[in-house]
């Protein structure tokens, strides 16, 4: 627990720097080349296929959301690793109404976030019993999320929409590499740490 | 969860080989190949488990038992129409062309992600099998 503090303290000081990425995602939401990328085929069941990858990634948002917000109010975490939570939970909140806005604008409903009985049985909630089990599970999340956004991207339609995957799945992987420091765990040797 | 230690050499040849992918990442379907199980188990947690469990329905359904299992018929998830109609099993040709690219083999299905690398997927559906044979399905 040590080393993590030690990383925490580290880890929160690089932190506050991302509050601008949040920003930035934040603004996918309105952009029209969203919709006008698959224009030369009218309709909603043009845009189907699209829709549903990013109802699946929303998904996975609200799920992340509501992770650090059990995080949050377990009482488990320090200060100062409460801050990064919950900092990292308003950029997954970024990326949540930018992919919500995106498939409104390709015509479809954004899903809604499931109830919070749901997510403790599906993140297996019960088994957390410190700090540290948050941040693995953050962790473990973090990774996967940005590895789903890299593998979606050969299925999206447009470009426009890759590069929001693309700038999503570089937050989730700053996100992991700061979890991952903050655990004092090795970062991989090779190139290509995702996808 | 793992921990990340220095890479194992046959990591270093899977990013050698994804490198000769088409752009596409469409691989050809390689039924040849020899899927590791413990490999597949990692591949699994990376790369599966944003949105999958094996035994909790998130995102996506739980995977426990779905090598065998008839397809769109994980208990109390809500499967695309294009799924719930799907009549195939999934065994080892049909996850592999799946995991390659879901849409391509149920257009309609909401399943994007695409594992693009045929060893990986050898490896992954290696440990659906392995979680499938153990729980007696």
């Amino acid at each position: 627990m040590d080393k993590i503090i030690t990383s925490r303290r580290s880890m929160v000081g690089i932190a506050g720097v991302s509050v601008l990425s949040a920003a930035a995602i934040g603004v996918l939401g309105n952009v029209p080349a969203l919709a006008r990328a698959r224009g030369k085929r009218p309709g909603v069941a043009a845009h189907q296929g699209d829709i549903d990858i990013l109802n699946v990634a929303l998904g996975l948002e609200h799920e992340a959301i509501e992770a650090y917000q059990i995080g949050a109010e377990s009482g488990l975490l320090e200060k100062g690793v409460l801050d990064l939570a919950l900092l990292f939970q308003g950029q997954h909140k970024g990326h949540r109404d930018a992919l919500a806005g995106a498939v409104r604008q390709l015509g479809g409903t954004p899903v809604n976030a499931k109830n919070r009985a749901d997510y403790m049985v599906s993140l297996n909630i019960a088994a957390i019993h410190n700090q540290t089990d948050i941040l693995r599970l953050a962790q473990a999340h973090e990774r996967g999320a940005a590895n789903a956004y890299i593998g979606v991207m050969p299925s999206l339609g447009g470009r426009d929409l890759a590069q929001v995957c693309a700038k999503i799945a570089a937050d989730e992987a700053a996100h992991w590499s700061l979890l991952t420091s903050a655990l004092g765990d090795k970062l991989p040797g090779p190139a290509f740490m995702f996808g | 969860m793992q921990k990340l230690q220095t890479p194992a050499p046959w990591i270093v040849g899977l990013v050698v080989a994804g490198l000769t992918l088409p752009a596409t990442g469409g691989a050809p379907h390689t039924p040849g190949l020899q899927g590791d199980a413990a490999r597949g188990a990692q591949v699994y947690a990376a790369n599966c488990g944003s949105c999958h469990s094996l035994d909790a329905n998130r995102v996506g359904p739980a995977h426990r038992g779905v090598f065998g299992r008839k397809a769109g018929t994980a208990p109390g998830f809500a499967y695309s129409p294009a799924l719930h109609s799907a009549r195939f099993v999934w065994d080892q040709r049909m996850l592999d062309r799946w995991l390659q690219n879901p849409q391509a083999l149920v257009p309609g299905t909401r399943m994007g992600f695409r594992l693009g690398d045929p060893q990986r997927r050898a490896d992954v559906i290696a440990y659906l099998r392995q979680l499938s044979a153990a729980a007696g399905h």
